[in-house]
């Protein structure tokens, strides 16, 4: 029971790291060209978008 | 390189103004300005780098950035320096681009909250069912009265923030007296949560935590595909070349001249037209002469020539010659917008139509709501307490929560929206595809839809190439149809350098010195000589002599003589609605084996046959691309354009053909009627498993795990059941071929 309380938070707080990165992700527009951010892996450029 | 062809590169005519341009800009501080242009021909990496790349090495751009699911670049240009510039350069390397309307940039409001509450309901949904696991599998008394309360806080922000996306649509419902999916929906999670709580705070064993947030979470998985596929179609019918102007420039009264947006020009102002531009409102020419092209607003597919006198209408396009224009009328009262009133005074094709959806959803609220009331009184009449009575009804509600009903419906309408993706057909949205499987007649018009609206040299047979290259050069300068159709002819190597620009004679055709020569390609008495006869063929002559005649004709749609095939056999009426003149129309028709045509018509007229056809209780499906269609694109029951159309016909058609070939007709219809069988049958699975699950519930014996099993079951088994829908994967790409697919290829990948 003791161990329980310590992990479940444990649980929770790692998921809810994971939806916050989620959602940052989402905000920060990294899902707006998902076929263009896989073409331009190929690009020899390695100028930085500014 | 290897998979982009470039584009026919060459000249490009059609550069917007600076002005223009700017009508379409957002200033961004220090005389900067960031706009947005559509480049349909981006379809890889290397694509990318040589755009990016291009722009950048014109002064005054800074940070070009392609979108290439969206196939668009954002920039930011210097007011020192003239950005027409761009749309030259980027011609010139095969990747011609239109401006686009600021507004879409503007971020999907709708689409963020639902991404947002499906991951919030995803992730209280997953971490709920885990501890769930934990109680079904026998935690003791201490322990699952632990988990319970865990579970109701991670279930309070997913009922807060992904429920009321339902509690909003639910309440609307109700308020005016309607019914939805929603409002069963909302009822049965609200109750299923509010029983929870109270169990939990009684130490009861049996808390529906679990399912309130899976339920949440796989109905916002159905809402956000649909949101998805709608506004997938809107951006792409957005991304096709706009054919309005924007505006125009206006003579001042002290001889200046200013570029006024269109909502700003009044009757009166007189204009200059340049060569290719659109004529921004209602006007009657003052003087200079032209050919106009007015193919979009009347259907006739032979350019008109125009001179002081001739009235114009707004919309369509100035071929050859600068015209001075007097406005005749305010542009919210100019054909454009005469046709769209139109449009709007015939909106009732499909104003009676309800969605199937909503349809069951007025059959099953009240059936399942009946049903848990009953229970809950049967169980109160056989001798049980309030407590257990009421427990079963909301077990009742929380069975019947339509789960799988919420999924039947547009998991099938995404599945068939991707797949006539793939064959370059975009959905307006599933009510679309709902009504097409309906239809049982189908209206053509025929210029720009079972033709190609723009003629194309059809023989070629006995011209030398020399001739051809040389006849090519030279029309390159022109936007008269003719000229771009021995263009497209045209060799595709060993091309002729002209020294000096042609002189284009609007009516009569280019002339153009080489050295001590001089070509002349156009009409034939004028290229000739006065005295050959007249004919249809355009010549082209050195010092008067005759090199080679082109015939040019208007040609049928690929694919348009086995849709109307494919549509006769599946026993739907077929006929052509056209404005053009009679013979056109005949010859048409006979090629197409359309027996019942009617040509000359007015858009009233089309409007008028189309709801004499629904009076009879005809479904009717129009086909058609110009302005003069819009008003019968309202009254169908359901309509579709080419790529081709007016954007106003673009945005008002339920299905827009991407491709050029007229194939794609029978395919959308042949998915339609699919959806609609696969429709039905998902509808017969959940109801099914609420035959099962109901009576199992009505006695007493659902308990949150039989809960959760059965709503997931059968939401897997109807999306399962769609996916056949789904082509099986092809090892090669079909690829876009035809001129009008080099105007938005990959859009359907």
């Amino acid at each position: 029971m003791n161990n329980l309380l310590v992990l479940i938070p444990v649980a929770l707080f790692l998921g809810g790291i994971a939806l916050a990165a989620f959602l940052w992700s989402l905000k920060s527009g990294q899902y707006d060209d998902l076929d263009g951010a896989s073409e331009r892996l190929l690009n020899d450029d390695d100028t930085l978008p500014k | 390189m290897s998979c982009c062809a470039p584009g026919t590169g060459g000249i490009l005519l059609d550069a917007p103004s600076k002005e223009e341009i700017l009508l379409a800009s957002r200033n961004v501080g220090d005389g900067r300005f960031q706009t947005f242009l559509s480049v349909a021909g981006v379809h890889c990496g290397a694509c990318i780098a040589k755009v990016e790349k291009t722009l950048s090495d014109i002064p005054g751009i800074e940070e070009p950035r392609v979108n290439l699911s969206t196939k668009r670049v954002s920039l930011r240009w210097d007011d020192n320096f003239n950005p027409s510039e761009m749309f030259v350069a980027l011609a010139r390397v095969g990747y011609p681009a239109t401006l686009m309307d600021l507004d879409v940039d503007q971020p999907d409001p709708i689409l963020s909250e639902l991404i947002r509450a499906l991951a919030i309901s995803g992730f209280a949904a997953g971490n709920i069912m885990l501890l769930s696991v934990s109680v079904w599998a026998g935690a003791e008394a201490a322990t699952r009265d632990l988990f319970h309360w865990v579970s109701a806080l991670i279930a309070i922000p997913a009922l807060v923030f992904a429920g009321r996306i339902f509690y909003r649509s639910a309440w609307f419902a109700l308020r005016y007296g309607r019914m939805n999916m929603d409002v069963p929906i909302s009822l049965g999670v609200s109750l299923a949560f509010g029983m929870s709580v109270y169990e939990t705070a009684t130490h009861g064993e049996h808390a529906y935590f679990d399912a309130a947030a899976t339920l949440l979470f796989f109905l916002l998985i159905g809402r956000t595909l649909d949101h998805v596929m709608r506004e997938k179609a809107r951006t792409a019918v957005k991304g096709l070349v706009r054919l309005s102007a924007r505006g125009a420039n206006v003579r001042r009264p002290d001889n200046t001249l200013a570029f006024v947006p269109v909502s700003e020009i009044l009757p009166g102002m007189i204009m200059l037209l340049a060569a290719g531009e659109r004529v921004p409102v209602d006007c009657v020419v003052t003087s200079g002469s032209s050919e106009i092209d007015a193919s979009l607003a009347t259907g006739e597919s032979l350019p008109v020539a125009v001179k002081a006198g001739h009235r114009l209408v707004a919309g369509t396009l100035n071929l050859n010659g600068a015209l001075e224009i007097e406005a005749t009328a305010l542009a919210e009262e100019s054909f454009l917008a005469e046709m769209v009133r139109m449009m709007e005074a015939a909106e009732s094709g499909r104003t009676g139509y309800r969605r199937i959806a909503d349809r069951a959803a007025t059959l099953y609220s009240p059936m399942v709501h009946l049903t848990a009331l009953l229970t809950f009184i049967g169980w109160m009449w056989v001798g049980a307490d309030v407590h257990t009575s009421l427990t079963i009804a909301i077990a009742v509600l929380i069975i019947t929560c339509p789960c799988a009903l919420g999924l039947a419906v547009p998991i099938v309408q995404v599945m068939a929206a991707q797949r006539l993706f793939s064959h370059g057909v975009m959905v307006k949205d599933g009510a679309a595809l709902e009504r097409l499987a309906e239809v049982d007649t189908v209206l053509f018009d025929k210029t720009g839809t079972l033709t190609l609206g723009k003629p194309t040299v059809s023989t070629l047979v006995d011209i030398p190439d020399e001739f051809r290259a040389i006849a090519a050069a030279i029309a390159a300068f022109s936007r008269h149809p003719v000229s771009q159709a021995i263009v497209a002819a045209g060799p595709v190597v060993g091309g002729f350098k002209l020294e000096t620009p042609p002189v284009e004679y609007p009516g009569l055709g280019l002339e153009a010195k080489y050295g001590t020569d001089v070509f002349r390609l156009g009409r034939a008495e004028w290229a000739v000589s006065a005295e050959v006869t007249a004919n249809r063929y355009t010549s082209l002559s050195c010092n008067g002599s005759l090199l080679a005649q082109f015939l040019t004709r208007d040609q049928l749609r690929p694919g348009a003589a086995a849709a109307v095939r494919y549509l006769k056999q599946t026993g739907q009426i077929v006929r052509i609605l056209s404005g053009d003149a009679e013979t056109a129309v005949a010859e048409v028709a006979k090629a197409c084996a359309v027996a019942d045509f009617s040509h000359e018509m007015l858009p009233g007229e089309k409007v008028i046959a189309i709801q004499d056809y629904a009076r009879h209780g005809h479904a009717v499906l129009m086909v058609g691309d110009g302005l003069n269609d819009m008003p019968a694109f309202s009254a169908a029951h359901v309509s579709m354009a080419t790529a081709t159309a007016a954007d106003v016909g673009r945005n008002a058609a339920d299905f827009v053909l991407l491709h050029q070939s007229l194939d794609a007709l029978p395919v959308a219809h042949r998915v339609a009627l699919k959806s609609a069988r696969l429709i039905r049958e998902n509808f017969a699975l959940a109801i099914g498993y609420n035959v099962l699950a109901v009576p199992v519930a009505i006695l007493g014996y659902v308990t949150p795990l039989v809960a959760a099993i059965a709503m997931s079951l059968s939401s897997i088994i109807v999306v399962a059941n769609s996916m056949r829908l789904l082509e099986p994967r092809r090892t090669t790409k079909a690829a876009p071929t035809g001129t009008v697919a080099t105007l938005s290829p990959g859009l359907a990948q």
